[in-house]
């Protein structure tokens, strides 16, 4: 037990950390449109998978190189978030919130197997990028330079993210909106509108998430379902809602996964749902959320 | 004859006719006609329950259905969604205030946006409240009750809104935040603004008022002006029940 490998200790850390960064970014879309909207958006793991698609596709059809798709997926899986807002979510909006968990369920399940039609369920290779190739080698482990990157560049958007939602005045519209929507908009504010605009927000995080995750993982139509359930577990651990909660879990049970992997690999595949009933037992409403 | 209609229409802010108003399958206003002038101050009176909140909620379109017409500054509001009838000059201040608490003071304060260029500068409103000024950086609903009423105010006071619609500004509040608000109206009356006051605390609501309707059952059942109070103290007692 005290015979530590610190090569194998470190890379399960490193392997750790970058699914974290995938929690993280996928978490905190979760979280935003939760705020906000109160609809669970089940659809958010098939965007992250569409995300990865939309990375393979535009390389393999249109030649659009990486930092392109990094750029314009998150862009093109934003807008289809806003057209299922504004067609399918919006007119079931006064409804009980059951029906657009359902709704954005059904979603995930069409283009799932819309996907498993048309390219089959195997998965397709995507080349890490030139400039992202090669590695670092630490004195405890080697580093490939893409999953530093990964990690890096996740932090930055999930930084980026928390800094515009808690210190900028459309971030401001947004935790007011989150609190008493109804009053904002009697003040003059168009709150459909930035209803729209932070769904397609969040689920172009999964966009991002998606593209990012195309070099590392396999790109399938099962990618999104597969990583979804991890991650309702995190957003249940760290609190509905929360913003900071949702980066600091994510990044957090990447970790603890990671850990587990190396002390008890047994294990690994459980413990965070492990942590979901520990936290669900003694602290309800998550490490990070407001009890009602 | 035409030129006096003008003068006469340009006077009327705020003009109700035939409101209907539901919550669900509620209906709780039944027919409610008011006019409002440039720089009157009106004031709804009435029991619990009498309708007085939802008339002010019906006016800002923040109920499920609402029928009849309402015209702001001359404009037809039945159809608009709430936040196109704040830009016309609106400003509400919620019974429960309605400051956010995942806000600070200042930012609860610049939350709302201009409705029109003449509003208040955040100096001149630091003046009016000093203690917001003292407590900008406060979560909003840390503040005392005094003082989240004075940020509600405030914060309409600011986007230049020229037609304020206040609901119960005096409930629960010390006698000096109450004289400190009646004060604050009377500024805001000479600065030429139009108030609907919805009030618990007659006294408070009696001397700074132009007019007054009495509501019962989601009606208007008599229009009171300043001078015939006295007079009409009995009926008033009668419907308010003091």
């Amino acid at each position: 037990m005290f015979d530590i490998n610190l090569f194998a200790l470190f890379g399960q850390l490193l392997i750790g950390l970058i699914n974290g960064s995938f929690y993280a970014l996928l978490a905190l879309g979760l979280a935003i449109i939760f705020g906000l909207l109160k609809v669970i958006n089940f659809s958010q793991g098939a965007l992250y998978m569409l995300g990865a698609f939309g990375a393979w596709m535009g390389l393999n059809y249109l030649g659009i190189s990486y930092w392109w798709a990094l750029f314009l997926v998150p862009l093109a899986v934003g807008a289809i978030g806003i057209l299922c807002e504004r067609f399918l979510i919006r007119p079931i909006a006064n409804e009980d919130h059951l029906y657009s968990l359902l709704l954005t369920f059904g979603v995930a399940l069409v283009l799932q197997g819309l996907f498993t039609h048309w390219y089959g369920s195997s998965g397709l290779p995507y080349a890490i990028p030139d400039e992202l190739k090669g590695g670092f080698r630490l004195p405890f482990m080697y580093l490939p330079t893409y999953r530093a990157w990964i990690i890096v560049v996740s932090l930055a958007v999930c930084l980026g993210t928390w800094l515009l939602i808690e210190k900028t005045k459309l971030g401001a519209y947004l935790r007011a909106g989150t609190e008493n929507p109804q009053l904002m908009q009697a003040f003059g504010i168009n709150v459909p509108l930035i209803v729209t605009l932070t769904y397609g927000f969040g689920v172009a995080l999964a966009g991002f998430a998606g593209v990012l995750a195309a070099p590392v993982y396999s790109v399938s139509p099962e990618m999104g379902s597969n990583i979804l359930i991890v991650v309702f577990a995190i957003v249940v651990i760290g609190g509905m809602g929360s913003i900071g909660g949702a980066i600091a879990t994510g990044l957090g049970m990447g970790v603890v996964e990671g850990l587990t992997k190396y002390f008890y690999p047994e294990a690994s595949n459980t413990v965070i749902f492990l942590v979901m009933v520990l936290v669900l037992l003694t602290k309800p409403a998550g490490l990070f959320g407001k009890e009602a | 004859m035409t030129a006096m209609m003008n003068i006469q229409s340009s006077r009327e802010k705020l003009r109700v006719a035939d409101l209907h108003a539901y919550y669900g399958e509620s209906h709780i206003l039944h027919g409610i006609d008011l006019t409002l002038n440039q720089g009157e101050l009106i004031t709804l009176l009435g029991r619990n329950g009498s309708g007085r909140s939802t008339t002010l909620r019906a006016i800002m379109n923040m109920v499920d259905r609402r029928t009849g017409s309402i015209v702001v500054n001359g404009e037809e509001t039945i159809n608009m969604p709430s936040h196109r009838i704040a830009h016309l000059g609106m400003g509400f201040c919620p019974e429960e205030r309605g400051i956010f608490a995942s806000l600070n003071v200042e930012e609860n304060l610049m939350l709302p946006p201009e409705v029109r260029s003449d509003g208040m500068s955040v100096e001149e409103i630091y003046d009016m409240f000093p203690n917001l000024a003292e407590r900008r950086k406060s979560q909003g609903t840390r503040l005392s009750g005094g003082e989240q009423q004075m940020l509600a105010m405030a914060r309409i006071l600011r986007t230049g809104a020229n037609i304020l619609l206040l609901d119960e500004i005096t409930e629960g509040l010390a006698p000096v935040i109450v004289q400190k608000l009646a004060e604050v109206l009377l500024q805001l009356k000479e600065r030429g603004l139009t108030i609907i006051l919805v009030e618990q605390n007659f006294r408070f609501a009696a001397p700074i008022a132009d007019r007054h309707y009495l509501m019962e059952h989601g009606h208007i059942v008599e229009e009171i002006k300043a001078d015939e109070l006295e007079a009409k103290t009995e009926l008033l007692n009668t419907y308010l029940g003091v």
